[in-house]
Formats: structure tokens, C-alpha cells, sequence
């Protein structure tokens, strides 16, 4: 096996399920960022993200 | 892979973000803006019962929680908001990015409107964007509508683009269908404080703001995806 090859599949998680989980994980992640913005019931995060929500059609109020 | 998704995330999520903050300033904010002196302007009494409690409800608000104050803090905090959203937003499309990665900086675009399909127009097609003082149905059902619509746009619209099998694609279209066959919560009355017009206005400088937003992350980020090595 040459060299390059055998690194490529240490830095990177060569399963499937591996890969996956990396997605799923950063998706999660992602969605908890838009609800904390866009859908929180926090009313100081709402006042904050006013303009944001209302921009990008969440409801709002 | 981790470190290429956040690279790839945070840079595309910050620079369409301040995208985002620049159409919203000179397009959608100053409608928010006049839409709120109606808002503000309007007599309690006046009013029917849904528009009354929008706007009574607006006025508990400001008494009791810290608000931006408008000019430069109501802007930057306007441009947390976005930041958030937008790298929200982008983690996604690097994350899916990880398990199919676009073979051309353009077809991160197609990407990018897939996402506003889903996170935009099919969720506005039941309850338009709106202005600050419309009525509404409860905040609740219209945020479970709205993420139901959501999910259901995502699935049907991957079952359309990448399912080989013909049944699989038609429920898609399903799946695409459902939500407005179910309908959006609407308010019992539907009324609001700004003028129609002012509100048409809000709707297109809206729908364009997002489909620019969208259109610039999906290019960004698969733009930047495909330069990061993953490592």
C-alpha cells in the first residue's frame, strides 16, 4: 500500500458509518444554531434576532 | 473531515451572512422599520382582537426583556442573528457536502437553492413573510407547520433528485405536496397594521433577500469545500 494511501485513510474516517455520524453531527448542530435564532422562545434572543426572523420568514410573534 | 466541515461552514456561514445583513439593511430593514411606526401608531381599542393582541403582546415584550436599541445596536445584533442562522445553515450543506461532495463550485448552487426551497419558499407558500403587526395564528402550531413543511420539502425533494426507483420519486412529490394540502395555520381574521402594499413589498424583498443568501452559501461553501484538503 503506498504511503499517501495509508494516510489519506488515517486523517480521514474511511466507514461509512463514520461518515455519517460526522454528518448527521454537524447537521445537528447546525439545526440547534437556526432554532437558537430563529425559533427560541427566549424573549431577549427573540428581540435580538427580530430583524433576522422576520427577514427570513420564520414565524415570528 | 470534522475541520473541513467547520472551515468550510464557519467561512461560508460568516461571508454570506454579511451578505445577508448588507440586502437586509438597505432593502428589508427600512419596511420592518416603517412597518413598525404603523405598529407603534396604532390605537389598542381600534383594533380586532388578533391584531389588538399582536400588538399588546409586542408591548409586554419591549417592557420586560432587553431589546436592541434601533440604529447600530439593533444592526449588529441583526448580524449576530444572521451569523448564527448562516453557519447554522452551512454546517448542513457541509455536512451533506461530506457524504456527496460537489464535483463543481457550481453545483453548490443547486444545493443552495434546494435549500431555499426548503427553508424558504415551500414554508412561505402557507405563511408568507411578514410584518411586524400581522395577525397570526398561534406562534406554536405556525413553528410546528413551519419545521413539519421543512422536513417534509428535504426528504421529498432528495427522494425527487436522487431515488433511482420511480415510486420512490413520486413519493417525493408526495411528501412535497403534503404539507400545503394540510395547510398552514391561519388566523382567524386575516388583518394587518401596515398597508398592503407595504406588505407585497416585504414579501418580494424577502423572498429575493433569501434566494441571494441561499444562492452565495451554496457557492461558498462548495467553493470552499473544495479547496479545504481533507484532513
Amino acid at each position: 500500500m503506498p504511503i499517501s494511501t495509508a494516510k489519506h485513510s488515517i486523517a480521514t474516517p474511511a466507514t461509512l458509518s463514520q461518515r455519517l455520524m460526522v454528518a448527521i453531527g454537524a447537521s445537528v448542530l447546525g439545526l440547534s444554531l437556526v432554532y437558537f435564532a430563529g425559533f427560541s422562545h427566549i424573549e431577549a434572543v427573540h428581540n435580538a434576532a427580530h430583524d433576522t426572523r422576520h427577514s427570513a420568514a420564520f414565524p415570528c410573534h | 473531515m470534522i475541520t473541513r466541515i467547520a472551515r468550510t461552514a464557519g467561512f461560508s456561514g460568516l461571508l454570506a451572512a454579511l451578505l445577508l445583513t448588507l440586502l437586509q439593511s438597505f432593502w428589508v430593514a427600512p419596511l420592518i422599520l416603517q412597518a413598525e411606526t404603523y405598529e407603534s401608531a396604532a390605537p389598542a381599542a381600534g383594533h380586532h382582537a388578533e391584531g389588538e393582541a399582536v400588538a399588546a403582546h409586542e408591548h409586554e415584550h419591549s417592557a420586560e426583556a432587553w431589546e436592541p436599541e434601533d440604529g447600530w445596536q439593533r444592526v449588529l445584533s441583526t448580524t449576530g442573528g444572521n451569523l448564527v442562522v448562516a453557519v447554522g445553515f452551512a454546517l448542513i450543506l457541509a455536512a451533506l457536502y461530506s457524504l456527496r461532495a460537489p464535483g463543481r463550485v457550481s453545483s453548490g448552487a443547486w444545493w443552495g437553492l434546494a435549500g431555499f426551497a426548503v427553508f424558504c419558499l415551500a414554508p412561505t407558500l402557507g405563511l408568507p413573510p411578514e410584518l411586524p403587526g400581522t395577525a397570526a395564528a398561534d406562534l406554536g402550531l405556525r413553528q410546528n407547520w413551519w419545521v413539519g413543511t421543512a422536513a417534509a420539502t428535504a426528504v421529498g425533494l432528495a427522494l425527487l433528485v436522487f431515488a433511482r426507483h420511480w415510486l420512490l420519486k413520486v413519493l417525493g412529490a408526495v411528501l412535497l405536496a403534503i404539507p400545503h394540502v394540510i395547510g398552514a395555520p391561519q388566523p382567524e381574521v386575516h388583518e394587518s397594521l401596515a398597508p398592503a402594499a407595504l406588505e407585497t413589498q416585504f414579501k418580494i424583498a424577502s423572498w429575493l433577500t433569501n434566494a441571494a443568501f441561499w444562492l452565495a452559501l451554496g457557492l461558498l461553501s462548495a467553493w470552499l469545500y473544495r479547496r479545504s484538503s481533507d484532513a
